[in-house]
């Protein structure tokens, strides 16, 4: 038997609004607890919502990078349901009526393929609170900061087969969020979160399985793990002859598991009616065309635009375009080293590697895009090589400094006056007796790679600062005149 | 002193006849000597009250004193005043001090108004009585066995046994006129979004709106000129200039148009009320008016849209109190849903639980389109019928309750019953439009009221028409026997 | 008095309420009623639907639901901060704080 997943994904990106979407509140993230939870947010008897005009922009701005329908009239409705971080008693969302209608997205995957994945609606939203679980015995603590931050909620199709294709989706809405600036992506804050619908069924059937949900899930590779594990997970109570249970299931990291979350309000009856304290949203074409010019560059035309700007590759463009973050950082390197291929051979080698090793957003790099555009320009004009410009790169990330500061500092100046470096190839070659009557014995076009042996050594005596090319020159030159 | 309209009070304070210090201090006084039969307020704020005229006594000898100025009043307790108890008259807000001030609150404040306390009400403005109140129902000054009315009856109460020269009121299906009604004094219900609603504790957010009852429609002019006007807080509050309510009292009506819809007069009304009504009417002919008979051919599903429309918004609205950020909460919960049940049940009272039980009900799942929406449709359908006939008429007349005011108790056990009591108030709450209710004659001793209703934002035209018949009759002026 | 505004409509109610209606209801609401009161509350809960049922008599299939009081769109709040942080002045009124977070029995998720 040969199973398929069909996978819909829900995405929760806050907007990167200043205030809540229906107060004057602070969304900023980190405070202490209820301090930017004011009387609306608190849900006080007699306050009232008044709805943030940026948050419309940018829910707008992202339906039309998605090529979505916007809605003309876009309705609030209330959601009711009892929770501690819900103030109201009800969440301030979008059923019938939603901002942004039906739209796709295209994804890449690793074999270089491309899919398209249906939108089927984003809409705005309130934020929770926050529930505190540990800090007192038999109690939880509410926080209420996060209470009215703005969410878009998108909504896919169930358009997805694979953990591959789900987290490239997720991805690609990330990067679309971040590009147009309407979420800073920070999913370890919570900024952008994503529940996985998923269920099985055989291949070739038509019928969706019976589908789990599963919420909770904070990084990108978590989403693949989780899914990969539930689907199993269902695969497996199939074939033991179970049964799938339609529920709520939150994903574990530290065991890389999902658990059945306890019923989560039994029916779901949420008796959603249109919000009374909002009107209607009501939208103008102009409006819409004024957002539409002013729309910032996506990746996809990002992404076609490295590789004809700086003649990357299809991957390297693709990689390099896809956090706008990332491609800002990319596009300074070059713009400092004028150099594309070794800007985004560093961005994407040591620099990521650095990132991911100690789990850094490119925001919070330690090394900025001019620190490592200086050193970049050190290895263009010789002053160091490659192999010196990651030790450089090493003192940036841990200590700071520029280039030229550590260079200077640490005494990594590569030798080029070529004096110098004849002495120690003299050196070299006098302590070196074997191996130059081999060379000497040699055929003459077997001596180019005997030559590797002496570079070593001169390298070894001068700490890696001797210029490679101007060493090659003088040994193979002084080499060469003992054969004569 | 206490006989004096608003405006002749201010025309007192104007004069120099007495300071606001010495109004303020008479009313407490009469208060704390008479309320006990009435029990029309909740609150009485002696000192943030004798504070407020003598600071406003100072904004006149400083040559600083506007209209308002030193003029007492009293605050339904459903608008949240910062540092005094807002109660809502349930035990759910018993202890609730709120920390802001409703937008109308800051206005009359703005304005230099003096507030003498909160006033009684329905437990969350929900009931026709004044029953439902956690604090014990206020009692008609006209007749202390008989209702005052509600759910602003605490209000209503004040100003008709002389406690208060003016009170703020809300309405929501009729709870400032049916009030206004039955304790012969004058009360007017502005158009949806003219007077803010942040800071009024919200019973159902689409139909509720705040608004003046006094003893006078020039004094409910010049309270509704503090109340009114946009508030950036209130998505619902209209952009919109505010009138001086007050200037086109004078006008003469000659040519005014009278609608009289046949419905508002039906076979078995009271007999009592529909004659002094027609009296009113004729009043109106003789200052030169003329009088149609028009349709609102959906009258009779008011009580019903609005029996799922407002429970429906009341039963979302008040999930909000659930015992974790203020108000009540239960002793030593066992768990969350011990702590909202418990603290739900015991701090609302019966009617209360009933209409968010009613609403909740509509709501569910698989009863939305047969109820909501159903009543939202009818809803636009009572609108409709007040516009069509809007066309053809200046004003719409008739009785304001099918009954003067019951007794105590009365009305209770039966809900139905009591919803009844709103049957020609409610569909302007459902249209959204503006409706006063003036004294307009007695029966048995009890007063009567007589509805007058115009179209969108015409709460000059509606003053007006009041003031004139005012002018021309005393029934404003009569007050129940020993006050 | 009853009022006979609506003798033309004379429908029979969409359901009467049982007991376990108001019970699902009373926990869908978070509402805890005595058992005593529940007889009660159903038949008050019944004779209000059958009052409002008289709605189902009138034909509004071409009838567009009306939400709001006033044909008027929504106004835009500028993306300002406008609000300091008032914490004390808020929970001065709430039951139960602890380290600025308001307290609640242990929610197990």
């Amino acid at each position: 038997m040969e199973w398929e997943a069909v996978i819909g994904l829900e995405i929760h990106a806050q907007l990167a609004t200043n205030s809540k979407i229906f107060s004057g509140a602070s969304t900023a993230f980190g405070a202490e607890p209820n301090t930017q939870a004011c009387a609306v947010d608190l849900a006080l008897p007699g306050t009232l919502p008044v709805f943030n005009e940026e948050a419309l922009r940018m829910a707008v701005k992202f339906g039309l990078a998605i090529d979505a329908e916007i809605g003309r009239t876009s309705i609030f409705d209330r959601k009711n349901y009892f929770y501690p971080d819900l103030p109201k008693g009800y969440q301030t969302s979008q059923l019938f009526h939603p901002i942004v209608g039906v739209g796709h997205v295209d994804i890449t995957l690793e074999d270089g393929s491309t899919k398209r994945v249906g939108v089927t609606r984003a809409h705005l939203e309130e934020d929770a609170g926050k529930s505190l679980h540990d800090e007192f015995p038999g109690m939880t603590g509410i926080d209420l900061n996060r209470a009215g931050t703005p969410l878009l909620e998108i909504v896919s199709e169930p358009d997805m087969r694979s953990a591959e294709e789900a987290v490239a989706y997720v991805r690609k809405i990330h990067s679309i969020v971040t590009s147009l600036g309407i979420c800073d992506g920070n999913m370890a804050e919570g900024s952008f979160r994503c529940d996985c619908n998923v269920s099985v069924r055989l291949k070739g059937e038509e019928e969706f399985g019976t589908r789990t949900e599963t919420k909770n899930i904070n990084s990108f590779r978590f989403i693949e793990k989780a899914i990969l594990g539930e689907i199993d997970r269902q695969i497996d109570l199939i074939e033991d002859g179970g049964r799938v249970v339609q529920e709520t299931r939150l994903y574990d990291a530290n065991k890389n598991e999902t658990r059945s979350m306890r019923s989560k309000e039994e029916a779901n009856d949420y008796r959603y009616f249109p919000c009374p304290d909002l009107l209607p949203i009501v939208i103008e074409e102009d409006y819409i065309e004024e957002i539409r010019n002013n729309l910032p560059e996506l990746p996809d035309a990002r992404k076609e635009r490295f590789i004809e700007q700086y003649k990357l590759s299809d991957y390297d463009a693709m990689v390099l375009s896809a956090d706008r973050f990332l491609a800002e950082y990319f596009e300074t390197v070059v713009t400092a080293a004028k150099d594309a291929k070794l800007a985004a051979n560093w961005v994407m080698g040591e620099l990521s590697k650095h990132l991911n090793a100690n789990d850094t957003s490119i925001g919070d790099s330690p090394v900025s895009a001019d620190q490592l555009g200086g050193l970049l320009v050190r290895i263009k004009d010789n002053t160091i090589s490659g192999n010196i410009a990651k030790k450089v790169f090493e003192v940036m990330w841990s200590e700071g400094g520029s280039a030229d500061e550590i260079i200077e500092a640490k005494g990594l100046k590569q030798v080029t006056d070529s004096g110098a470096i004849e002495a120690i190839v003299d050196e070299v070659i006098s302590k070196s007796g074997p191996q130059v009557e081999q060379y000497i014995a040699a055929e003459p076009d077997k001596r180019g790679k005997m030559i590797g042996f002496f570079m070593g050594q001169v390298m070894k005596a001068t700490g890696g600062k001797a210029n490679p090319g101007a060493v090659t020159g003088i040994l193979k030159k002084k080499l060469d005149a003992l054969c004569d | 002193m206490f006989d004096k309209t608003l405006a002749e009070l201010a025309q007192g304070l104007e004069n120099g006849d007495f300071s606001s210090v010495e109004l303020t201090q008479a009313y407490l006084d009469r208060i704390k000597a008479e309320d006990s039969k009435y029990n029309s307020y909740i609150s009485v704020t002696e000192s943030q009250a004798l504070a407020q005229a003598k600071a406003a006594d100072d904004t006149r000898a400083a040559g600083n004193a506007g209209a308002f100025t030193g003029l007492p009043f009293a605050h339904k307790d459903i608008f949240c005043t910062e540092g005094v108890r807002t109660s809502c008259a349930s035990k759910m807000l018993d202890n609730f001090v709120a920390p802001y001030n409703a937008t109308v609150v800051d206005k009359f404040n703005a304005a230099g108004g003096v507030m003498l306390g909160k006033t009684n009400m329905d437990e969350f403005a929900m009931g026709s009585s004044n029953e439902s109140s956690f604090y014990g129902p206020a009692r008609n000054p006209w007749d202390t066995e008989r209702v005052p009315g509600g759910s602003s009856g605490g209000s209503a109460a004040a100003v008709a046994a002389r406690l208060a020269p003016a009170a703020t009121g809300t309405d929501t299906g009729g709870s400032i006129r049916q009030p206004a009604a039955l304790c012969g004094i004058t009360g007017i219900k502005p158009t949806y979004g003219r007077v803010s609603r942040y800071g009024m504790i919200a019973f159902a957010s689409s139909l509720d709106q705040g608004g003046p009852m006094t003893r006078t429609a020039e004094d409910a002019a010049m309270m509704l000129n503090v109340m009114a006007g946009f508030d950036r807080r209130d998505s619902t509050s209209m952009q919109r200039d505010v009138p001086d309510y007050t200037a086109d009292l004078s006008k003469p009506l000659a040519g005014l148009k009278i609608g009289l819809p046949k419905e508002y007069f039906p076979s078995d009304l009271n007999p009592a009320i529909a004659e002094q009504v027609q009296n009113a009417i004729k009043e109106y002919e003789a200052l030169g008016a003329t009088v149609k008979e028009i349709s609102l051919p959906n009258t009779g599903l008011a009580v019903p849209a609005y029996y799922i429309i407002a429970p429906a918004e009341a039963s979302s609205n008040l999930s909000r109190f659930d015992g974790v950020r203020y108000g009540y909460r239960c002793d030593s919960p066992v768990d969350l849903e011990d702590l909202y049940k418990r603290s739900r049940g015991e701090g609302f009272g019966a009617e209360v639980k009933r209409r968010i039980m009613v609403g909740t009900y509509a709501l569910s799942e698989g009863f939305y389109d047969a109820y909501y929406k159903k009543a939202q449709q009818i809803r636009r359908l009572i609108k409709q019928d007040f516009t069509e006939a809007l066309k053809e008429v200046d004003v719409i007349m008739g009785p304001t309750t099918p009954e003067p005011a019951f007794k105590l108790g009365e009305k209770t056990s039966d809900p139905i019953a009591m919803y009844m009591e709103d049957i020609f108030t409610i569909a302007l709450n459902l249209a959204g439009l503006p409706g006063i209710s003036i004294p307009c004659g007695q029966t048995n001793g009890l007063p009567v009221g007589l509805q007058v209703i115009g179209d969108y934002f015409a709460e000059q035209k509606l003053l007006n028409v009041a003031h004139q018949f005012q002018l021309a009759t005393d029934w404003h002026k009569q007050s129940p026997e020993g006050i | 008095m009853t009022l006979k505004l609506t003798p033309k409509y004379q429908e029979e109610a969409i359901m009467a309420l049982d007991r376990s209606d108001v019970e699902r209801i009373a926990h869908l609401a978070r509402l805890q009623i005595d058992q005593q009161d529940i007889p009660e509350y159903t038949e008050n809960l019944s004779n209000i639907l059958d009052l409002v049922d008289q709605m189902q008599a009138v034909d509004t299939s071409e009838t567009e639901p009306m939400a709001n009081a006033l044909d008027a769109v929504q106004r835009l709040r500028k993306d300002d901060v406008t609000e300091e942080n008032q914490r004390d002045a808020l929970q001065s009124v709430a039951p139960a704080v602890e380290n600025g977070l308001f307290q609640v029995p242990k929610v197990i998720e």
